[in-house]
Protein backbone atom coordinates (compact mmCIF):
# COMPACT_ATOMS: atom_id res chain seq x y z
CA UNK A 1 0.00 0.00 0.00
CA UNK A 2 3.03 2.59 0.07
CA UNK A 3 2.59 3.22 -3.21
CA UNK A 4 -1.29 4.83 -3.06
CA UNK A 5 0.39 6.71 0.00
CA UNK A 6 1.76 9.61 -1.33
CA UNK A 7 -1.36 9.98 -3.40
CA UNK A 8 -3.80 9.76 -0.43
CA UNK A 9 -1.25 12.44 1.25
CA UNK A 10 -1.75 14.72 -1.77
CA UNK A 11 -5.37 14.42 -1.49
CA UNK A 12 -5.52 15.75 1.74
CA UNK A 13 -3.58 18.51 0.99
CA UNK A 14 -6.09 19.45 -1.46
CA UNK A 15 -8.90 18.99 0.31
CA UNK A 16 -7.06 21.18 3.42
CA UNK A 17 -6.40 23.88 1.00
CA UNK A 18 -10.05 23.47 -0.60
CA UNK A 19 -11.82 23.74 3.01
CA UNK A 20 -9.44 26.94 3.94
CA UNK A 21 -9.88 28.73 0.66
CA UNK A 22 -13.77 28.00 0.62
CA UNK A 23 -14.72 30.10 3.65
CA UNK A 24 -12.55 33.24 2.26
CA UNK A 25 -14.16 33.09 -1.44
CA UNK A 26 -18.01 32.99 0.38
CA UNK A 27 -17.60 36.01 2.21
CA UNK A 28 -20.32 38.28 2.51
CA UNK A 29 -21.41 36.46 -0.34
CA UNK A 30 -24.63 33.87 -0.66
CA UNK A 31 -23.13 30.33 -1.45
CA UNK A 32 -25.74 29.00 -4.45
CA UNK A 33 -25.24 25.44 -5.73
CA UNK A 34 -27.23 24.11 -9.19
CA UNK A 35 -27.47 20.83 -10.18
CA UNK A 36 -26.53 21.92 -14.23
CA UNK A 37 -25.23 24.67 -16.35
CA UNK A 38 -28.85 26.16 -16.85
CA UNK A 39 -30.02 26.78 -13.65
CA UNK A 40 -26.44 28.53 -12.22
CA UNK A 41 -27.13 31.05 -15.26
CA UNK A 42 -30.69 31.55 -14.40
CA UNK A 43 -29.34 32.02 -10.71
CA UNK A 44 -26.55 34.13 -11.99
CA UNK A 45 -28.91 36.66 -13.81
CA UNK A 46 -30.99 36.52 -10.53
CA UNK A 47 -28.39 36.59 -7.69
CA UNK A 48 -26.17 39.36 -9.50
CA UNK A 49 -22.93 39.97 -7.38
CA UNK A 50 -24.96 39.33 -3.92
CA UNK A 51 -24.32 35.33 -4.69
CA UNK A 52 -21.89 33.21 -5.63
CA UNK A 53 -23.26 30.47 -8.14
CA UNK A 54 -21.50 27.25 -8.76
CA UNK A 55 -22.75 24.00 -10.55
CA UNK A 56 -22.19 20.43 -10.29
CA UNK A 57 -22.63 19.60 -13.74
CA UNK A 58 -20.59 21.80 -15.69
CA UNK A 59 -20.85 23.10 -19.21
CA UNK A 60 -21.29 19.95 -21.89
CA UNK A 61 -22.09 17.58 -18.74
CA UNK A 62 -24.49 15.14 -18.91
CA UNK A 63 -27.15 16.04 -15.97
CA UNK A 64 -28.54 11.94 -16.67
CA UNK A 65 -25.53 10.28 -15.80
CA UNK A 66 -23.91 12.40 -13.74
CA UNK A 67 -22.04 10.68 -10.66
CA UNK A 68 -21.64 13.32 -7.82
CA UNK A 69 -17.92 13.20 -6.36
CA UNK A 70 -16.63 14.47 -2.80
CA UNK A 71 -15.67 17.71 -3.95
CA UNK A 72 -19.14 18.11 -4.85
CA UNK A 73 -20.56 17.05 -1.49
CA UNK A 74 -18.25 19.66 0.28
CA UNK A 75 -20.16 22.32 -2.31
CA UNK A 76 -23.34 21.39 -1.50
CA UNK A 77 -22.15 21.13 2.08
CA UNK A 78 -21.34 24.95 1.82
CA UNK A 79 -24.14 26.07 0.55
CA UNK A 80 -27.31 28.12 1.56
CA UNK A 81 -29.48 27.64 -1.20
CA UNK A 82 -29.32 24.31 -3.51
CA UNK A 83 -31.35 25.21 -6.83
CA UNK A 84 -32.59 21.60 -8.42
CA UNK A 85 -34.44 20.98 -11.83
CA UNK A 86 -36.82 18.89 -10.23
CA UNK A 87 -39.35 16.61 -12.58
CA UNK A 88 -37.11 13.65 -11.99
CA UNK A 89 -34.17 14.87 -13.68
CA UNK A 90 -31.77 14.84 -10.66
CA UNK A 91 -32.42 12.11 -8.36
CA UNK A 92 -29.35 11.67 -7.25
CA UNK A 93 -29.18 15.25 -5.31
CA UNK A 94 -31.32 14.85 -2.61
CA UNK A 95 -29.56 11.61 -0.81
CA UNK A 96 -26.11 14.40 -1.95
CA UNK A 97 -27.83 16.89 0.23
CA UNK A 98 -28.55 14.80 3.30
CA UNK A 99 -24.96 12.78 2.67
CA UNK A 100 -23.92 16.22 2.80
CA UNK A 101 -24.76 17.12 5.94
CA UNK A 102 -25.61 20.50 5.24
CA UNK A 103 -28.23 22.74 5.98
CA UNK A 104 -29.43 24.12 2.54
CA UNK A 105 -32.67 24.30 1.53
CA UNK A 106 -33.33 22.56 -1.76
CA UNK A 107 -35.67 25.04 -4.71
CA UNK A 108 -37.22 22.80 -6.90
CA UNK A 109 -37.23 25.36 -10.18
CA UNK A 110 -39.82 24.29 -11.93
CA UNK A 111 -42.28 24.36 -9.49
CA UNK A 112 -45.86 25.46 -10.91
CA UNK A 113 -45.22 24.51 -13.74
CA UNK A 114 -47.50 21.46 -15.82
CA UNK A 115 -45.14 18.09 -16.51
CA UNK A 116 -45.96 16.85 -19.72
CA UNK A 117 -44.78 13.56 -20.97
CA UNK A 118 -41.76 13.23 -23.70
CA UNK A 119 -42.08 14.22 -26.96
CA UNK A 120 -39.77 11.83 -28.65
CA UNK A 121 -40.29 8.34 -27.48
CA UNK A 122 -37.75 6.65 -24.60
CA UNK A 123 -34.29 7.73 -24.26
CA UNK A 124 -32.16 4.45 -25.06
CA UNK A 125 -31.34 2.53 -22.15
CA UNK A 126 -33.10 4.57 -19.08
CA UNK A 127 -35.60 2.68 -17.23
CA UNK A 128 -39.81 2.86 -17.59
CA UNK A 129 -41.02 5.56 -15.82
CA UNK A 130 -38.17 7.64 -15.08
CA UNK A 131 -39.07 9.24 -18.39
CA UNK A 132 -42.69 9.19 -17.63
CA UNK A 133 -42.35 13.39 -17.57
CA UNK A 134 -40.40 15.22 -19.73
CA UNK A 135 -38.22 17.23 -17.07
CA UNK A 136 -36.62 19.29 -19.71
CA UNK A 137 -39.37 21.99 -19.20
CA UNK A 138 -36.63 25.19 -19.63
CA UNK A 139 -36.97 24.54 -23.37
CA UNK A 140 -40.41 26.63 -23.45
CA UNK A 141 -38.96 30.36 -22.76
CA UNK A 142 -42.60 30.87 -20.41
CA UNK A 143 -41.33 28.35 -18.40
CA UNK A 144 -38.11 29.21 -18.15
CA UNK A 145 -39.60 32.72 -16.60
CA UNK A 146 -41.20 30.59 -13.84
CA UNK A 147 -37.88 29.41 -12.97
CA UNK A 148 -36.37 32.66 -12.75
CA UNK A 149 -39.30 33.60 -10.20
CA UNK A 150 -38.96 30.61 -8.23
CA UNK A 151 -35.37 31.13 -8.18
CA UNK A 152 -35.94 34.68 -7.27
CA UNK A 153 -38.61 33.95 -4.72
CA UNK A 154 -35.66 31.37 -2.76
CA UNK A 155 -33.07 34.13 -2.60
CA UNK A 156 -35.40 36.40 -0.89
CA UNK A 157 -36.15 34.04 1.71
CA UNK A 158 -32.88 32.81 1.91
CA UNK A 159 -31.48 36.68 2.09
CA UNK A 160 -34.15 39.28 2.75
CA UNK A 161 -31.17 41.88 2.61
CA UNK A 162 -30.82 41.43 -0.75
CA UNK A 163 -34.82 41.81 -1.85
CA UNK A 164 -34.46 45.44 -3.37
CA UNK A 165 -31.38 43.54 -6.22
CA UNK A 166 -33.04 40.68 -6.40
CA UNK A 167 -36.45 42.26 -7.69
CA UNK A 168 -34.44 44.72 -10.02
CA UNK A 169 -31.97 41.66 -11.42
CA UNK A 170 -34.95 39.86 -12.10
CA UNK A 171 -37.17 42.30 -13.65
CA UNK A 172 -34.36 43.23 -16.02
CA UNK A 173 -33.79 39.40 -17.08
CA UNK A 174 -37.58 38.51 -17.26
CA UNK A 175 -37.50 41.60 -20.20
CA UNK A 176 -34.67 39.65 -21.99
CA UNK A 177 -36.74 36.77 -21.95
CA UNK A 178 -39.95 38.18 -23.06
CA UNK A 179 -37.71 39.72 -25.96
CA UNK A 180 -36.42 36.48 -26.42
CA UNK A 181 -39.77 34.87 -26.50
CA UNK A 182 -40.94 37.11 -29.00
CA UNK A 183 -38.11 36.35 -31.12
CA UNK A 184 -38.74 32.71 -31.35
CA UNK A 185 -42.20 33.42 -32.11
CA UNK A 186 -41.52 35.49 -35.11
CA UNK A 187 -39.03 33.08 -36.30
CA UNK A 188 -41.68 30.25 -36.54
CA UNK A 189 -43.79 32.68 -38.03
CA UNK A 190 -41.86 32.64 -41.03
CA UNK A 191 -41.20 28.94 -41.69
CA UNK A 192 -44.65 27.53 -43.43
CA UNK A 193 -47.55 26.13 -41.28
CA UNK A 194 -46.64 22.91 -43.02
CA UNK A 195 -42.88 22.66 -42.74
CA UNK A 196 -43.07 23.44 -38.88
CA UNK A 197 -42.23 19.38 -38.01
CA UNK A 198 -38.69 17.76 -37.77
CA UNK A 199 -37.99 14.44 -37.29
CA UNK A 200 -35.26 14.07 -34.36
CA UNK A 201 -34.27 11.37 -31.79
CA UNK A 202 -34.10 14.12 -28.91
CA UNK A 203 -36.41 13.76 -26.66
CA UNK A 204 -36.05 16.75 -24.81
CA UNK A 205 -38.12 19.50 -26.85
CA UNK A 206 -41.74 18.33 -25.91
CA UNK A 207 -42.06 21.84 -23.73
CA UNK A 208 -40.92 23.54 -26.91
CA UNK A 209 -43.25 21.58 -28.70
CA UNK A 210 -46.11 22.69 -27.09
CA UNK A 211 -44.99 26.64 -26.48
CA UNK A 212 -44.37 27.06 -29.85
CA UNK A 213 -45.97 24.02 -32.75
CA UNK A 214 -42.77 22.70 -33.70
CA UNK A 215 -43.48 19.09 -33.88
CA UNK A 216 -40.65 16.94 -33.03
CA UNK A 217 -41.26 13.15 -34.40
CA UNK A 218 -39.88 10.19 -33.42
CA UNK A 219 -37.63 8.37 -36.38
CA UNK A 220 -39.16 4.82 -36.62
CA UNK A 221 -36.70 2.17 -36.01
CA UNK A 222 -33.44 4.06 -35.25
CA UNK A 223 -33.92 4.92 -31.84
CA UNK A 224 -30.36 3.98 -30.64
CA UNK A 225 -26.81 4.32 -30.89
CA UNK A 226 -26.99 0.54 -31.98
CA UNK A 227 -25.84 -0.66 -35.59
CA UNK A 228 -29.09 -0.04 -37.39
CA UNK A 229 -30.52 -2.90 -39.86
CA UNK A 230 -31.41 -1.82 -43.15
CA UNK A 231 -35.54 -2.22 -41.90
CA UNK A 232 -34.71 1.07 -39.70
CA UNK A 233 -33.22 2.99 -42.28
CA UNK A 234 -35.95 1.62 -44.94
CA UNK A 235 -38.94 2.73 -42.42
CA UNK A 236 -37.29 5.91 -41.45
CA UNK A 237 -37.11 6.63 -44.95
CA UNK A 238 -40.54 6.03 -45.65
CA UNK A 239 -41.76 8.04 -42.72
CA UNK A 240 -40.24 10.75 -43.74
CA UNK A 241 -41.61 10.72 -47.17
CA UNK A 242 -44.86 9.61 -45.86
CA UNK A 243 -45.40 12.77 -43.94
CA UNK A 244 -43.11 15.17 -45.20
CA UNK A 245 -40.74 15.62 -43.06
CA UNK A 246 -38.51 18.72 -44.21
CA UNK A 247 -35.82 18.48 -41.70
CA UNK A 248 -33.91 15.51 -39.83
CA UNK A 249 -31.72 16.01 -36.72
CA UNK A 250 -30.73 12.28 -35.80
CA UNK A 251 -27.47 13.30 -33.91
CA UNK A 252 -27.30 9.89 -32.10
CA UNK A 253 -27.02 8.13 -35.65
CA UNK A 254 -23.53 7.09 -34.89
CA UNK A 255 -22.21 7.70 -38.82
CA UNK A 256 -22.82 10.91 -40.19
CA UNK A 257 -22.30 8.89 -43.71
CA UNK A 258 -25.90 7.57 -42.71
CA UNK A 259 -27.56 10.75 -41.98
CA UNK A 260 -26.15 12.22 -45.22
CA UNK A 261 -27.65 9.30 -47.21
CA UNK A 262 -31.25 9.49 -45.32
CA UNK A 263 -31.15 13.71 -46.18
CA UNK A 264 -30.04 12.04 -49.94
CA UNK A 265 -32.74 10.22 -50.49
CA UNK A 266 -35.26 11.77 -48.86
CA UNK A 267 -34.57 15.70 -49.74
CA UNK A 268 -34.47 16.30 -46.26
CA UNK A 269 -32.11 18.96 -44.93
CA UNK A 270 -29.84 17.74 -42.67
CA UNK A 271 -30.29 20.37 -39.23
CA UNK A 272 -27.39 21.28 -36.83
CA UNK A 273 -26.88 21.14 -33.18
CA UNK A 274 -30.07 21.40 -31.08
CA UNK A 275 -28.34 22.12 -27.40
CA UNK A 276 -31.05 20.34 -24.52
CA UNK A 277 -29.58 19.30 -21.34
CA UNK A 278 -26.43 21.82 -20.75
CA UNK A 279 -24.60 24.99 -21.79
CA UNK A 280 -21.43 24.89 -24.00
CA UNK A 281 -18.47 26.08 -22.71
CA UNK A 282 -17.31 30.09 -22.81
CA UNK A 283 -16.04 29.86 -26.23
CA UNK A 284 -18.93 27.69 -27.49
CA UNK A 285 -22.26 28.38 -29.42
CA UNK A 286 -24.06 28.60 -26.20
CA UNK A 287 -22.31 30.15 -23.09
CA UNK A 288 -25.90 31.39 -21.73
CA UNK A 289 -29.69 30.24 -21.54
CA UNK A 290 -30.20 33.05 -24.13
CA UNK A 291 -27.86 31.95 -26.09
CA UNK A 292 -28.60 28.44 -26.17
CA UNK A 293 -32.41 29.10 -27.11
CA UNK A 294 -31.09 31.69 -30.32
CA UNK A 295 -28.88 28.84 -31.15
CA UNK A 296 -31.34 26.01 -31.71
CA UNK A 297 -33.94 28.59 -33.10
CA UNK A 298 -31.25 29.44 -35.71
CA UNK A 299 -30.83 25.71 -35.82
CA UNK A 300 -34.25 24.78 -36.67
CA UNK A 301 -35.35 27.95 -38.83
CA UNK A 302 -32.22 27.36 -41.34
CA UNK A 303 -33.19 24.14 -41.68
CA UNK A 304 -37.29 24.78 -42.17
CA UNK A 305 -37.21 27.16 -43.67
CA UNK A 306 -37.49 27.43 -47.54
CA UNK B 1 -44.65 -11.55 -53.30
CA UNK B 2 -41.58 -13.08 -53.96
CA UNK B 3 -40.76 -10.01 -56.61
CA UNK B 4 -41.71 -7.54 -53.25
CA UNK B 5 -39.38 -9.49 -51.00
CA UNK B 6 -36.28 -10.23 -53.27
CA UNK B 7 -36.57 -6.77 -55.62
CA UNK B 8 -38.83 -4.39 -54.75
CA UNK B 9 -36.05 -3.22 -51.47
CA UNK B 10 -33.54 -2.14 -54.06
CA UNK B 11 -35.81 -0.72 -56.76
CA UNK B 12 -37.80 1.55 -53.86
CA UNK B 13 -34.43 2.42 -51.86
CA UNK B 14 -31.27 3.68 -53.12
CA UNK B 15 -29.25 2.94 -50.01
CA UNK B 16 -30.16 -0.35 -51.04
CA UNK B 17 -29.05 -0.30 -54.13
CA UNK B 18 -25.80 1.42 -53.38
CA UNK B 19 -24.98 -1.11 -50.54
CA UNK B 20 -25.61 -4.02 -53.18
CA UNK B 21 -23.01 -2.80 -55.36
CA UNK B 22 -20.42 -2.05 -52.51
CA UNK B 23 -20.72 -5.79 -51.67
CA UNK B 24 -20.43 -7.07 -55.25
CA UNK B 25 -17.39 -4.44 -55.66
CA UNK B 26 -15.80 -5.78 -51.66
CA UNK B 27 -16.29 -9.64 -53.02
CA UNK B 28 -14.68 -9.35 -56.77
CA UNK B 29 -11.69 -7.46 -54.92
CA UNK B 30 -11.91 -9.68 -51.42
CA UNK B 31 -12.67 -13.06 -52.46
CA UNK B 32 -9.61 -14.21 -54.19
CA UNK B 33 -7.32 -12.37 -51.71
CA UNK B 34 -9.62 -14.99 -49.37
CA UNK B 35 -8.45 -17.46 -51.47
CA UNK B 36 -4.61 -17.22 -51.04
CA UNK B 37 -4.91 -15.96 -47.67
CA UNK B 38 -6.46 -18.95 -46.73
CA UNK B 39 -4.16 -21.05 -48.43
CA UNK B 40 -1.22 -19.50 -47.10
CA UNK B 41 -2.69 -20.18 -43.61
CA UNK B 42 -3.38 -16.59 -42.99
CA UNK B 43 -6.56 -16.17 -42.89
CA UNK B 44 -6.35 -14.75 -39.63
CA UNK B 45 -3.82 -11.63 -40.79
CA UNK B 46 -7.18 -9.55 -41.49
CA UNK B 47 -8.01 -8.92 -37.71
CA UNK B 48 -4.62 -8.24 -36.95
CA UNK B 49 -5.01 -5.86 -39.09
CA UNK B 50 -7.38 -3.90 -38.04
CA UNK B 51 -5.57 -3.33 -35.32
CA UNK B 52 -2.07 -2.49 -36.59
CA UNK B 53 -3.75 0.41 -38.04
CA UNK B 54 -4.49 2.44 -35.21
CA UNK B 55 -0.59 3.86 -34.80
CA UNK B 56 -1.07 4.97 -37.90
CA UNK B 57 -4.86 6.80 -37.90
CA UNK B 58 -3.87 7.97 -34.01
CA UNK B 59 -0.90 10.38 -36.30
CA UNK B 60 -2.72 11.44 -39.18
CA UNK B 61 -5.53 12.18 -36.30
CA UNK B 62 -3.19 14.42 -33.90
CA UNK B 63 -1.66 16.06 -37.38
CA UNK B 64 -4.97 17.12 -38.82
CA UNK B 65 -7.94 16.26 -36.67
CA UNK B 66 -10.80 14.26 -36.99
CA UNK B 67 -9.63 14.30 -40.99
CA UNK B 68 -11.11 10.57 -42.31
CA UNK B 69 -8.63 11.27 -45.10
CA UNK B 70 -5.38 11.97 -43.01
CA UNK B 71 -6.29 8.94 -40.45
CA UNK B 72 -7.32 6.19 -43.69
CA UNK B 73 -3.48 7.35 -44.77
CA UNK B 74 -2.01 7.11 -41.70
CA UNK B 75 -3.81 3.76 -41.37
CA UNK B 76 -2.65 2.71 -44.70
CA UNK B 77 1.11 3.00 -44.05
CA UNK B 78 0.94 1.63 -40.46
CA UNK B 79 -0.71 -1.41 -42.57
CA UNK B 80 1.87 -1.51 -44.99
CA UNK B 81 4.76 -0.75 -42.49
CA UNK B 82 3.49 -3.98 -40.53
CA UNK B 83 3.02 -6.22 -42.98
CA UNK B 84 6.04 -5.54 -44.84
CA UNK B 85 8.09 -5.78 -42.02
CA UNK B 86 6.44 -8.55 -40.95
CA UNK B 87 6.94 -10.15 -44.75
CA UNK B 88 10.63 -8.73 -44.71
CA UNK B 89 11.19 -10.92 -41.27
CA UNK B 90 9.22 -14.49 -41.99
CA UNK B 91 11.23 -14.78 -45.60
CA UNK B 92 14.59 -14.26 -43.99
CA UNK B 93 14.44 -15.58 -41.02
CA UNK B 94 13.23 -18.69 -39.19
CA UNK B 95 10.25 -16.80 -37.27
CA UNK B 96 6.75 -17.74 -39.25
CA UNK B 97 4.61 -15.45 -41.08
CA UNK B 98 1.95 -15.72 -38.38
CA UNK B 99 4.38 -15.13 -35.78
CA UNK B 100 5.79 -11.83 -36.73
CA UNK B 101 2.73 -10.51 -37.74
CA UNK B 102 1.69 -11.03 -34.25
CA UNK B 103 4.57 -9.36 -32.66
CA UNK B 104 4.82 -6.35 -35.13
CA UNK B 105 0.55 -5.94 -34.75
CA UNK B 106 0.93 -5.98 -30.98
CA UNK B 107 3.85 -3.78 -31.35
CA UNK B 108 1.95 -1.45 -33.45
CA UNK B 109 -1.52 -1.20 -31.50
CA UNK B 110 0.80 -0.41 -28.09
CA UNK B 111 2.32 2.20 -30.23
CA UNK B 112 -1.38 3.36 -31.32
CA UNK B 113 -2.43 3.22 -27.59
CA UNK B 114 0.34 5.23 -26.50
CA UNK B 115 0.19 8.30 -29.05
CA UNK B 116 -3.49 8.47 -28.12
CA UNK B 117 -2.93 8.47 -24.64
CA UNK B 118 -0.20 11.15 -25.20
CA UNK B 119 -2.76 13.60 -27.04
CA UNK B 120 -5.35 12.96 -23.92
CA UNK B 121 -8.39 12.20 -25.79
CA UNK B 122 -10.58 9.41 -25.41
CA UNK B 123 -12.44 9.35 -29.07
CA UNK B 124 -12.70 5.78 -30.24
CA UNK B 125 -10.38 6.63 -33.27
CA UNK B 126 -11.02 3.76 -34.83
CA UNK B 127 -14.78 3.56 -34.54
CA UNK B 128 -14.67 7.06 -36.32
CA UNK B 129 -12.90 4.99 -39.02
CA UNK B 130 -15.44 2.38 -39.60
CA UNK B 131 -18.15 2.76 -42.13
CA UNK B 132 -21.78 1.88 -42.16
CA UNK B 133 -22.94 -0.51 -45.33
CA UNK B 134 -26.20 1.31 -44.81
CA UNK B 135 -24.34 4.68 -45.71
CA UNK B 136 -22.52 4.62 -49.18
CA UNK B 137 -21.61 7.91 -50.35
CA UNK B 138 -20.30 8.61 -54.04
CA UNK B 139 -16.83 8.84 -52.74
CA UNK B 140 -16.52 5.42 -50.50
CA UNK B 141 -18.33 3.56 -53.71
CA UNK B 142 -16.16 5.04 -56.37
CA UNK B 143 -13.06 3.74 -53.73
CA UNK B 144 -14.69 0.29 -53.51
CA UNK B 145 -14.63 0.11 -56.99
CA UNK B 146 -11.30 1.26 -57.49
CA UNK B 147 -10.25 -1.10 -54.95
CA UNK B 148 -11.41 -3.83 -56.85
CA UNK B 149 -9.91 -2.81 -59.92
CA UNK B 150 -6.38 -2.73 -58.78
CA UNK B 151 -6.52 -5.81 -56.92
CA UNK B 152 -7.85 -7.85 -59.90
CA UNK B 153 -5.35 -6.25 -61.94
CA UNK B 154 -2.18 -6.95 -59.41
CA UNK B 155 -3.48 -10.33 -58.78
CA UNK B 156 -3.08 -10.66 -62.55
CA UNK B 157 0.17 -9.73 -62.43
CA UNK B 158 1.45 -12.23 -59.63
CA UNK B 159 -0.65 -14.44 -60.05
CA UNK B 160 2.08 -17.26 -61.04
CA UNK B 161 4.27 -16.98 -58.84
CA UNK B 162 1.96 -16.56 -56.01
CA UNK B 163 0.25 -19.83 -56.98
CA UNK B 164 3.70 -21.81 -57.67
CA UNK B 165 4.60 -20.43 -54.14
CA UNK B 166 0.98 -21.79 -52.65
CA UNK B 167 2.38 -25.09 -53.65
CA UNK B 168 5.77 -25.36 -54.08
CA UNK B 169 7.83 -23.05 -52.58
CA UNK B 170 11.05 -24.58 -52.43
CA UNK B 171 10.51 -24.92 -56.47
CA UNK B 172 9.84 -21.41 -56.91
CA UNK B 173 13.06 -20.44 -55.00
CA UNK B 174 15.32 -22.40 -57.36
CA UNK B 175 13.55 -21.72 -60.75
CA UNK B 176 13.07 -17.42 -60.22
CA UNK B 177 13.38 -14.51 -57.87
CA UNK B 178 9.46 -13.58 -58.23
CA UNK B 179 9.01 -15.25 -54.97
CA UNK B 180 9.76 -12.27 -52.30
CA UNK B 181 8.41 -9.19 -54.94
CA UNK B 182 4.85 -11.45 -55.52
CA UNK B 183 4.87 -12.13 -51.62
CA UNK B 184 5.28 -8.46 -50.84
CA UNK B 185 2.82 -7.15 -53.27
CA UNK B 186 0.35 -9.66 -52.40
CA UNK B 187 0.81 -8.14 -48.45
CA UNK B 188 0.12 -4.89 -49.82
CA UNK B 189 -2.86 -6.05 -51.79
CA UNK B 190 -4.29 -7.41 -48.44
CA UNK B 191 -3.70 -3.95 -46.45
CA UNK B 192 -4.74 -1.84 -49.17
CA UNK B 193 -8.40 -3.92 -49.26
CA UNK B 194 -8.81 -4.20 -45.52
CA UNK B 195 -8.31 -0.70 -44.78
CA UNK B 196 -10.12 0.74 -47.49
CA UNK B 197 -12.74 -2.17 -46.71
CA UNK B 198 -12.37 -1.05 -42.77
CA UNK B 199 -13.77 2.87 -43.67
CA UNK B 200 -16.34 1.77 -46.37
CA UNK B 201 -18.12 -1.00 -44.39
CA UNK B 202 -16.66 -1.83 -41.02
CA UNK B 203 -14.21 -4.25 -39.96
CA UNK B 204 -16.80 -7.50 -39.37
CA UNK B 205 -17.88 -7.51 -43.26
CA UNK B 206 -14.36 -5.78 -44.19
CA UNK B 207 -12.72 -9.00 -42.71
CA UNK B 208 -16.10 -11.26 -43.41
CA UNK B 209 -16.23 -10.96 -47.22
CA UNK B 210 -12.56 -11.97 -47.46
CA UNK B 211 -12.21 -15.09 -45.24
CA UNK B 212 -15.52 -16.74 -45.19
CA UNK B 213 -15.88 -16.80 -48.66
CA UNK B 214 -12.76 -18.66 -49.32
CA UNK B 215 -13.33 -21.14 -46.65
CA UNK B 216 -16.58 -22.21 -48.49
CA UNK B 217 -15.15 -22.30 -51.77
CA UNK B 218 -12.55 -24.90 -50.49
CA UNK B 219 -15.22 -27.56 -50.20
CA UNK B 220 -16.51 -27.11 -53.41
CA UNK B 221 -13.30 -27.13 -55.98
CA UNK B 222 -10.04 -28.56 -55.71
CA UNK B 223 -8.00 -25.99 -58.45
CA UNK B 224 -7.15 -22.29 -57.33
CA UNK B 225 -9.39 -20.93 -60.91
CA UNK B 226 -12.48 -22.70 -59.37
CA UNK B 227 -12.08 -21.77 -55.56
CA UNK B 228 -12.03 -18.30 -56.61
CA UNK B 229 -14.79 -18.32 -58.99
CA UNK B 230 -17.04 -20.00 -56.22
CA UNK B 231 -15.49 -17.53 -53.64
CA UNK B 232 -16.67 -14.45 -55.47
CA UNK B 233 -20.62 -15.47 -56.19
CA UNK B 234 -20.79 -17.06 -52.62
CA UNK B 235 -19.29 -13.58 -51.13
CA UNK B 236 -22.00 -11.90 -53.78
CA UNK B 237 -24.73 -14.07 -52.88
CA UNK B 238 -24.13 -13.89 -49.00
CA UNK B 239 -24.32 -10.03 -49.33
CA UNK B 240 -27.60 -9.79 -51.68
CA UNK B 241 -29.20 -12.25 -49.47
CA UNK B 242 -27.77 -11.04 -46.02
CA UNK B 243 -29.16 -7.47 -47.26
CA UNK B 244 -32.78 -9.04 -48.35
CA UNK B 245 -32.34 -10.79 -44.31
CA UNK B 246 -31.90 -7.56 -42.94
CA UNK B 247 -34.26 -5.55 -44.68
CA UNK B 248 -37.18 -7.82 -43.46
CA UNK B 249 -35.93 -8.47 -40.05
CA UNK B 250 -34.18 -6.32 -37.16
CA UNK B 251 -30.50 -7.46 -37.72
CA UNK B 252 -27.85 -5.29 -38.62
CA UNK B 253 -26.61 -5.24 -42.24
CA UNK B 254 -23.06 -6.51 -41.70
CA UNK B 255 -23.54 -9.19 -39.27
CA UNK B 256 -26.15 -10.07 -41.76
CA UNK B 257 -24.40 -10.40 -44.39
CA UNK B 258 -21.58 -12.25 -42.43
CA UNK B 259 -24.13 -14.98 -40.81
CA UNK B 260 -25.54 -15.74 -44.15
CA UNK B 261 -21.91 -16.37 -45.47
CA UNK B 262 -21.41 -18.64 -42.03
CA UNK B 263 -24.20 -20.43 -43.11
CA UNK B 264 -23.29 -21.12 -46.40
CA UNK B 265 -20.34 -22.10 -44.85
CA UNK B 266 -22.09 -24.76 -42.63
CA UNK B 267 -23.47 -26.19 -45.44
CA UNK B 268 -20.38 -26.58 -46.80
CA UNK B 269 -18.63 -28.33 -44.36
CA UNK B 270 -21.43 -30.65 -44.85
CA UNK B 271 -22.10 -31.25 -48.42
CA UNK B 272 -19.20 -29.68 -50.30
CA UNK B 273 -18.00 -31.88 -52.92
CA UNK B 274 -14.71 -31.93 -52.14
CA UNK B 275 -13.74 -33.37 -48.71
CA UNK B 276 -17.63 -32.46 -47.30
CA UNK B 277 -18.33 -34.63 -44.27
CA UNK B 278 -21.05 -36.18 -45.57
CA UNK B 279 -19.16 -36.95 -48.53
CA UNK B 280 -16.77 -38.60 -46.20
CA UNK B 281 -19.51 -40.71 -44.67
CA UNK B 282 -20.54 -42.15 -47.96
CA UNK B 283 -18.32 -41.85 -50.42
CA UNK B 284 -19.20 -41.92 -54.65
CA UNK B 285 -18.63 -45.34 -55.50
CA UNK B 286 -15.26 -45.27 -57.52
CA UNK B 287 -15.65 -46.06 -61.14
CA UNK B 288 -15.04 -49.20 -62.12
CA UNK B 289 -13.17 -50.07 -65.09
Amino acid sequence: MDIAWPRRLGFAVIVTVLAALAPARAQGRIEVVTSFSILADFAKNVGGDRTDVTTLVGPNGDVHVFTPSPEDARKVAAAKLVVVNGLGLEGWLPRLVQASGGKATIVVATRGIPPRKPAVGQRPGRRDGEDAVDPHAWQSVPNAKIYVANIRDALISADPAGEAAYRTNTAAYLMKLDALDREIREAVAQIPLARRKVISTHNAFSYFEAAYGVAFIAPQGVSTDSEPSARDIAATITQIRAAKIPAIFLENLSDDRLIQRIAAETGARVGGTLYSDSLSDEKGDAPTYIDMVRHNIKALTSALTN
Amino acid sequence: MIYDALVAPFTDFEFMRRALAAVIGLAIGGAPIGVFLMLRRMSLVGDAMAHAILPGAAIGFLLSGLNLFAMTAGGLIAGFAVAILAGVVARNTELKEDASLATFYLASLALGVTIVSIKGTNIDLLHVLFGNILAMDDQTLLLVAINATITLAVLAVIYRPLVIECVDPLFLRTVSRAGAPAHLAFLALIVVNLVSGFQALGTLLAVGLMVLPASIARFWSRDITGMMMIAVVSAMLSGYAGLVLSFHSKVPSGPAIILVAAALYVVSVLFGSVGGMVRQLFPAPHLEA
